[in-house]
């Protein structure tokens, strides 16, 4: 083989594991597209929203969902399903969870939020989905979240709906699970 | 492009060598063709058997013939088979017995890679089909494999699928490498990049999609294969993943995926057109450039797969106006091969009739595309019958048209004998009768609102679905025509003459019919 068609050979074969490492580097590409574009409904935590509390703000509908993920046998929902609420105020909703099984379960909420393009505008300064919740057999709780929806939000959005689904993560590795939620949170902190 | 013709006295009457093991250790480009194209047959019959048992399942509602279960492994394999082991290994076969003879040069860059690369392939699909008999049975969750039906929810099997697309996908990739450096690095003197037939160019340009998805693909089972063995949750919500992700990452690849099936039939139809029409193809560099803008497109429209998944507005039109503007490239080729045929003289010879019906029945296949890629319309369309009918008809009497109508016009090169032109029309009738009958009623049903991927359906559907099935049995039957008349040519029949065509222009039309086992062993003179 000549040496022109050595080079050629292996630029191409350099190309091939370049591709294979693109083909992971999506993941932290896609879960960083969505963070700064706040496109897949998730929600962030924020410390410092309070140069965002106003006095005038608009009337707002903020309704809760709460959806067990597959054999996820707790029960989960919220205290109340819908909250009038206003804009640039600081509000506190709880959802009521118990373990109903005889064993000791751990689980994770992940939150989502609708239309896509309120989340970046309603803040979190605490959420029970920033950590996991261990429960005993039989023993219940209720979850706080402390919200605050930005004036900010575009004019047309009258309702946001604010939905949880219930993970069962007690066979997860706990920390590598609660390291990736943690990263997830506190990237975005202003 | 014009050549001398020479007359090729090999000094040394080195021959194939004899038995099976000429096939198992050969590096020979011709004898390398010949195995993926015997090996794509094969695999287009057992894909083709399984899509008969799904027409034959869905011939009336209700479930008569196999479980449900079946079913869905049946729609899993017949996608897997038909892509990966059916049209892929076809063109991969094609490129090796045409690429070397139409630049003139002697082989493959890497024979002893060519031979690696197709002898994989049978233990991939040994594998993937042996998943048919373990327990759980076979891969049952689509062939676009979608986490979590293909992590959380799949039979055990799936490690076999994934293994078993690892090697696909290696081979592909190999393949690929090896086209790129004999084009890039052989070609005759005089054989410019602009001077190579379009085959070539269409070869080029896939191969280099192949080596940049491919690997993709890689990734995304190998993360699969991570999150069910592994505990990794990569496309697990649970533990902070993301199913969406998934489809970002295997549409990455399935788009330029569904253009390597299709830019080698351009360069086939272009070939065949322009012999036929006996007139120079209209448009060859833009031919070319069209080729090239189709290539690079495919990487910025993948999410119009995804336009149900909640993406944002802005994405949703992104990717509807990117997926349109694809129509301006294929719309040129469309010109571009009409306009050869205009006031030439044409005769209609089988690879012609193939050809023809490939501008037209891929046109509608690429128009139903375009409606596709309105998304307001997408939002009803998809996951239907409709879906089905469109890529169906780009990849039958699209990119399978296009297989067939090339080894009808080369064929008499590669055995050195006329097939049987009386059969060869009577197969491409049946066929072409038979893949419209069977989907084109999808498009009305799909429109209706029929779910693609169930075993069963409304009875308000029963009526096209019973033609759609007819025309599946007409169709697959013809095929047993097919290996027939090629088994029938490869066996004996009328002397080709070297030329073959009256209209044929390329270097391989320039050797002996049968092509010799070493051909261009020093380079042709090419003005």
């Amino acid at each position: 083989m000549n040496p022109e068609a050595k080079k050629t050979l292996r630029r191409l074969v350099i190309a091939v594991p370049l591709m294979f490492a693109f083909g992971f580097a999506l993941v932290p590409l896609y879960n960083v597209f969505c963070e700064v574009t706040g496109i897949n409904g998730k929600v962030f935590q924020s410390d410092n929203a309070e140069k965002l509390v106003i006095e005038d703000g608009r009337p707002l509908g903020l309704q809760f969902i709460s959806t067990n993920n597959e054999n996820m046998p707790w029960t989960f929902r919220p205290s109340e399903d819908v909250m009038t609420i206003s804009t640039g105020k600081y509000y506190t909703a709880t959802f009521y969870v118990k373990n109903t099984t005889n064993k000791t379960m751990t689980a994770q909420a992940v939150p989502s939020v609708a239309p896509s393009n309120a989340a970046a505008h309603l803040k979190k300064l605490e959420c029970f989905c920033f950590e996991q919740q261990e429960l005993k057999p039989g023993e219940d709780a209720l979850l706080p979240v402390r919200l605050l929806v930005s004036d900010e939000l575009p004019e047309n959005i009258e309702n946001i709906i604010l939905s949880y689904t219930i993970f069962d993560v007690t066979e997860y590795d706990d920390e590598a699970v609660a390291q990736h939620m943690h990263e997830e949170h506190h990237e975005m902190e202003h | 492009m014009s050549a001398v013709i020479e007359n090729h006295h090999d000094d040394h009457h080195h021959g194939p060598a004899k038995g099976l093991t000429r096939w198992l250790y050969t590096t020979n480009h011709k004898d390398i063709g010949t195995l993926y194209l015997w090996f794509s047959f094969a695999m287009f019959l057992i894909g083709g058997a399984m899509a008969l048992v799904i027409r034959a399942e869905l011939f009336q509602p209700g479930m008569q013939i196999v479980e449900p279960e079946f079913y869905n492994q049946m729609i899993t394999l017949h996608g897997l088979i038909m892509i990966f082991g059916g049209v892929m290994p076809a063109f991969v076969g094609l490129a090796n017995w045409l690429v070397p003879m139409m630049i003139g040069a002697p082989d493959m860059a890497l024979p002893r890679m060519n031979n690696l690369s197709f002898w994989i392939l049978p233990f991939a699909f040994f594998i993937l089909l042996s998943s048919l008999f373990m327990e759980g049975g076979a891969p049952n969750f689509g062939w676009t494999f979608y986490a979590p039906l293909s992590t959380t929810y799949a039979p055990p099997s799936v490690t076999f699928f994934i293994f078993s697309v690892h090697i696909m996908g290696a081979s592909s990739i190999m393949g690929a490498i090896n086209v790129v450096v004999t084009i890039m690095n052989m070609r005759a003197p005089g054989v410019t990049l602009m001077k190579m037939p379009l085959f070539v160019w269409s070869w080029l340009i896939t191969a280099y999609l192949l080596i940049a998805v491919m690997p993709v693909l890689a990734g995304a089972v190998t993360m699969m294969l991570m999150d069910i063995h592994f505990g990794t949750s990569f496309f697990n919500a649970a533990g902070g993943g993301d199913p969406v992700l998934f489809q970002h990452i295997f549409w990455f690849f399935g788009h330029p995926e569904v253009y390597i099936m299709i830019l080698p039939a351009f360069g086939i139809v272009s070939h065949i057109i322009e012999t036929f029409s006996r007139k120079q193809l209209f448009g060859y560099s833009s031919m070319v450039w069209a080729m090239l803008s189709i290539a690079i497109l495919s990487f910025v429209v993948w999410a119009h797969h995804m336009f149900t998944v909640g993406l944002p507005l802005a994405a949703e039109l992104f990717f509807m106006w990117a997926t349109m503007l694809i129509a301006v490239p294929t719309g040129v080729k469309v010109f571009n091969w009409v306009a050869t045929m205009f006031k030439g003289s044409l005769t209609f010879e089988t690879p012609m009739l193939f050809a023809i019906a490939f501008v037209v029945l891929f046109t509608i296949g690429g128009l139903s595309g375009l409606m596709l890629a309105i998304v307001p319309a997408d939002f009803q369309y998809h996951d239907t019958y409709f879906v089905v009918a469109h890529f169906h008809y780009v990849l039958v009497p699209g990119a399978i048209f296009s297989i067939m109508a090339a080894v009808y016009y080369w064929i008499p090169k590669w055995s050195g004998n006329m097939y049987d032109e009386r059969l060869g029309k009577l197969h491409f009738w049946l066929s072409f009768i038979g893949v419209n009958v069977t989907f084109f009623p999808q498009h009305f049903i799909g429109l209706a609102g029929m779910p693609r991927r169930y075993p069963d359906y409304a009875l308000q559907f029963a009526d096209w679905n019973m033609v759609s099935s007819v025309g599946a049995f007409l169709f697959g039957v013809s095929q047993i025509l097919f290996l027939f008349i090629v088994v029938k040519t490869v066996m004996g029949g009328k002397k080709a003459t070297d030329q073959v065509w009256e209209g044929a222009r390329g270097l391989e039309w320039t050797v002996a019919s049968p092509a010799p086992y070493h051909t261009f062993t020093t380079p042709p003179k090419v003005d």
